[in-house]
This record gives structure tokens, sequence and C-alpha cells, in this order.
């Protein structure tokens, strides 16, 4: 079933006004599928997987639903969506290096957690230690504080504690731009066995580097000032990208397997627009080489093959 | 040109200073004028140190850097800036949130040219603001909350080139800018660099370090590991732990399934030394200590 997102609106409420972070946003993520969710800072991919889990003060659901498994998901009720908050949508955070008590042993925090669920540490302890084997954790973290963990260490730990109950939806957001890159490698692949073997049954993979979301990922969407720009499978957006912010965001993004010797690659000009007051239209029209008339009218996203959506008149 | 010999950093920790920690050992290479090296390294394996140190940030506690001969610990200090500029990571908290952003020029006017003129001054600060590719009139009388990540990073080097330097240590400047963004900066330094600037470019993004370097220097718990031609080192990497960093990129050709894993022992470069494996290529020979996959 998965998870189906439909035409959702979240504005975040400011002094200024409106900050419409996500506008009209719809697409669906199935059973056993990692969808990598990318574009660049402010384009509300992180208010995306906010929203899906719990909203923090500011933000306000405006408009559309979230079904999760055929039922909705109440994402602007921040109590009733305690009942799915843990157990069939889980997040791992950005910064596990925080997201852990310091002042807690490990071990003592998962079972206040699983309490906090009415749920028995005891019943839960074996499949605990089978999912540390196999993340390659020693059981003695358990005993340990979060202080005595390496920062790989610690995301993993988060990826076992976040997962424990098997939930419907994960969201990752950012998980391993705090890594390094041999680190990043087998957390990312973590996170794919993870899905392999069950544990969780769709994964939203938030980031904004496109290389290595292409590594893990089964669909890629792209996000543009608050809006899908593009949605397709991760090969076909890295190698017949048909929106032209994704064009130009691929091409803009240097290879370690090239050489550059003369060849220069070039950036996208300009800034994204202001979500306090978004132009009409298209969003993406002032830095745009084919912007034309027609993009003063908003694009629909139409599906220009199976499962590929593009918002954009010129696709 | 800017030559680091032998440089080692020790930093005494623990409750009195009984302990020694060393944070970068045995680090030698050089920089020429019209020369971009990147120095690439994960956490913890010194780059950043080496950076400071070349800055005179740090201390240097054996070895020495020189400048045109020098050794940077003897030069005037006001002097070697002239020559010899860095622009760091996080351009959000470089600047005084209550200034105009381009305070930062009356400032190097008041300390290095008090006696320019205003007119001459002007024209020296659109030229920067020129070599930097930004519109004079987007930025000037703007307060940094104002102006873009990539705005911001550019005018401190805009700044840093109104010092006329020869030296420029870049130190992960373009991992708080998107990707759209990121490489404008980068071919900024080539631009500069094809001027006569030579640049340090201290990264643990090998893409950006194989897209704008001509030299590599790889650094791994504060040894330099490999050290070459960028071309030399990235296609062909002798250290192992260059082949594992190369194989742990992500890529939009390859996927990690098609790449076979590369497994990295537990390396001690305790007394190991560089070893010329063809002309400008050094590998440290070491001993493996245990073998794990």
């Amino acid at each position: 079933m998965g998870l189906r997102v439909n035409d959702l609106k979240v504005y975040y409420q400011t002094l200024r006004g409106e900050v419409k972070a996500l506008d009209g946003v719809t697409f669906a993520v199935g059973d056993g599928e990692i969808l990598g969710l990318a574009g660049e800072s402010g384009c509300g991919k992180t208010t995306l997987g906010k929203s899906l889990i719990r909203m923090d003060g500011r933000m306000r659901h405006t408009g559309g639903t979230v079904e999760l498994d055929g039922a909705e998901l109440p994402i602007g009720d921040d109590r009733r969506m305690n009942r799915f908050r843990f157990s069939e949508v889980s997040i791992i955070p950005q910064y596990a290096m925080s997201a852990m008590n310091p002042t807690r042993k490990i071990g003592k925090m998962v079972a206040d957690l699983l309490e906090s669920r009415g749920l028995r540490y005891r019943n839960l302890a074996g499949e605990l230690e089978r999912r540390l084997d196999l993340v390659e954790l020693p059981r003695e973290v358990l005993g340990s504080y979060p202080l005595e963990l390496s920062g790989g260490m610690k995301q993993r730990m988060v990826m076992v504690i976040s997962t424990l109950l098997d939930p419907s939806l994960l969201i990752a957001d950012e998980i391993t731009s705090a890594l390094d890159v041999s680190t990043q490698k087998a957390v990312a692949r973590t996170l794919v066995g993870f899905r392999d073997r069950g544990f969780v049954r769709s994964v939203i993979f938030i980031t904004h580097d496109i290389s290595l979301t292409y590594q893990i990922a089964d669909t890629i969407m792209v996000m543009y000032a608050g809006k899908v720009a593009e949605k397709a499978r991760a090969d076909v957006i890295v190698n017949a990208p048909r929106h032209p912010y994704t064009k130009l965001l691929i091409s803009s993004l240097p290879e370690v397997g090239v050489r550059y010797a003369d060849r220069k690659l070039a950036g996208i000009p300009g800034s994204p627009p202001s979500l306090l007051d978004p132009p009409t239209g298209c969003r993406f029209r002032d830095r745009c080489p084919l912007a034309h008339d027609k993009c003063a009218e908003e694009p629909p996203a139409v599906e220009v093959e199976p499962d590929h959506f593009v918002a954009c008149w010129k696709a | 040109m800017l030559k680091l010999d032998a440089v080692a950093k020790i930093y005494k920790v623990g409750a009195f200073g009984g302990r020694t920690l060393t944070a970068v050992d045995d680090v030698g290479f050089e920089i020429r004028s019209g020369e971009v090296v990147s120095l690439i390294g994960e956490s913890g394996s010194g780059k950043s140190t080496v950076g400071r140190m070349v800055l005179g940030l740090t201390a240097v506690t054996r070895g020495s850097i020189t400048y045109d001969g020098a050794d940077i610990a003897t030069l005037p200090r006001k002097a070697y800036y002239r020559s010899v500029q860095g622009v760091f990571q996080d351009p959000f908290s470089c600047y005084n949130p209550v200034f105009k952003a381009d305070r930062v020029f009356r400032m190097i006017k008041e300390e290095y040219f008090p006696r320019v003129a205003a007119p001459e001054w002007d024209a020296k600060i659109e030229e920067s603001l020129d070599d930097v590719r930004l519109n004079p009139a987007q930025v000037l009388g703007k307060y940094p909350h104002q102006l873009s990540g990539g705005q911001l990073q550019r005018l401190l080097i805009a700044r840093a080139l109104l010092l006329d330097i020869k030296f420029l240590v870049a130190d992960e400047i373009t991992s708080m800018l998107d990707a759209s963004t990121r490489i404008d900066v980068l071919n900024l330094l080539a631009d500069l660099k094809s001027r006569g600037l030579g640049v340090l470019f201290v990264t643990h993004d090998l893409s950006l370090g194989n897209y704008v370097s001509e030299r590599t220097v790889v650094m791994h718990r504060g040894h330099v590991v490999e050290m070459g031609l960028t071309d030399k080192v990235f296609t062909d990497p002798r250290h192992p732990y260059t082949a594992k960093l190369l194989s742990s990129v992500p890529q939009l050709t390859t996927k990690w399934d098609d790449t076979p894993a590369v497994p990295l022992d537990i390396l001690d470069y305790g007394a190991a030394a560089l070893v010329e494996v063809e002309p400008g290529h050094l590998v440290r020979q070491e001993q493996s200590l245990r073998s794990v996959n």
C-alpha cells in the first residue's frame, strides 16, 4: 500500500507572513521502495520529512492529505499523530550525535523509550541484540553512554532504535552528511539492508547529494522551491532527466571518475525565489534557460512516461 | 613558493598536559604560484590543522613552513598576511551581523592601506569584486543576512584579493554551499589560479579536489599517505587508503554494487617512509598491523 501524499500544503507562520515551504506536493511511495528526496537548501525537502512525523510549532497543515497503508495520517494533529510515531512512521534524525540522551546508558534509554509506548524491553531485547549484530555493533554498546561511541557507531545505533518496531515508513533526513565518505557508504548500505530484510517497508531518504541518492534509491524526487520538479526511477533521473532544473543540477556535479583537463562545469545562475511571496507560474522560471511566455502559468506534473513525472511545459 | 618541510603538530592533552597527541606528523609538500593543491582527508586526518599552521594560526611543533625561503614563524605577521590569506567553511559566521557585509573591505583599508585615497580604493574594491564575479550594486551596502552563502563566500575571497595575495588557503569553502552555486566558486578558484594565485584547497570531498587541483595530497591520521599529480592519484591510487576512499565516493557513473569493496587493514604509520613510486608520485609504505575486511 505504502504512502500516498496528495496536494500537501504546509506553511510556516512567521511575523512577515506565511512561508509556503510545501505548496501542493503529490507523490506516492510503494512498499519496499526507497524514495530519494533531493534538492537544494530551502526547497522544502526537510519540511516534507518533518510534516510526515511531527510538525514543529510554526508549521501549519494548510491543505492536502497523507495516507499510510490506506489509513489517513492526521499529520496536523500532534496528539493523534502520537499513536503512529515510532511504530508506523519513524525518523532517523540528522544529528545522531545529539539524538540520544547523553546522561543515560543506551540500553536504559531504549527501555525508557519502549516503556513510553507500553512495551516491555525484555520482550524486545533479543531482537535488539540480533539487529546490533547485523549492523556490526558489539552488544556492549547497550551498557555504554552515547559519548563513548564514534560518529558512525552512533548513527548506526540510532538507526537500529528508530526501526526497532518495524515501522511502515522511515524518514532518513541527511543521515550521512556529518559522516566521512567511508562511513557514509557503510551507513547508506545498512539502510538498504534494513529495507531488504523488511525492518522498514518504505523509506524516504532526504539528501542534498544526488550522487549518494543514486547509489541507494529506487526512485528520485527532485524538489524546487516547495514543489516537485521531477520524479522518476533513479537511473532515469540521472541519465535522462527531462526538467531543466534537474538537467542543470546534474550537469553541475563534479565527479571523481572524470578528468576535467580544460572542461568547465557551469552552475545555475541566480537563486531560488522567496517562499514568503512566491512567483506565480513555474518557480524556476527566472533561472531557466528555456523559459517562455507559457511559464507564467503553473506547469502541471505530467506523467511523460510510466512513472516519470515532470512539472515543466517544455518537457 | 610555500613549502612545508616535515611539519608536525603535537598537542599536550590530559589534565596537566601529561600526555601528547600527535595531530600531524611528517607532512611535507610545496605549493607553487598558479597551482591548486588539494589536501584531502577525513575528519581527524589533520588536514585543517595543516591549513591553520600555514596561516600561522597554530604554531608548528616540529619542522618548518617557509614562504619564499623565509620561515613564516620569523616573518612579521602583517607582511605575511599581505601574501597569504585564508577563507573558511562557514561564510555565515564570518561576518558581524550588525555591520554591513562590505565593512570587511573598510577594515582592510584601515589596517593595511590607510594612505590610499578613497576613489582609488573604491576602484580597487570594484576590481576585486569583478574578479570574483560579484555585481557591486548587489552586494555593497547589504547586511550579511541579505546575501546568499555563495555571495558571502565570494565576498570573503574578494577581501583576500584586495591584499594582492599570492596564496590562498581555502578550507572546505564550498561545503556549506548548494550544488548549483558550489561549482561557481570552484571555477573562480581556477580563474584566480590561471592569474598566478597558489591555492591550498583543503577538502573532504574527493570529487571537488579532482575538479580543481593539479596536485593532490591525501592525509590519514596525521600522515601524508599519498601525493602526486591529481590525475595519477585518482586514476591509479597506490595506497590502500586512497583506494578505499575512492571506492566509497558516491558517483553518478558507477554504482557501489558494481565496484568491489576495498578492504583496509589497520595501518601503523609510525616509522614508515614516503617512497617515490614514479616521478612526483609518493606513497607511504607502512606495515599492515592487522587484516580486516
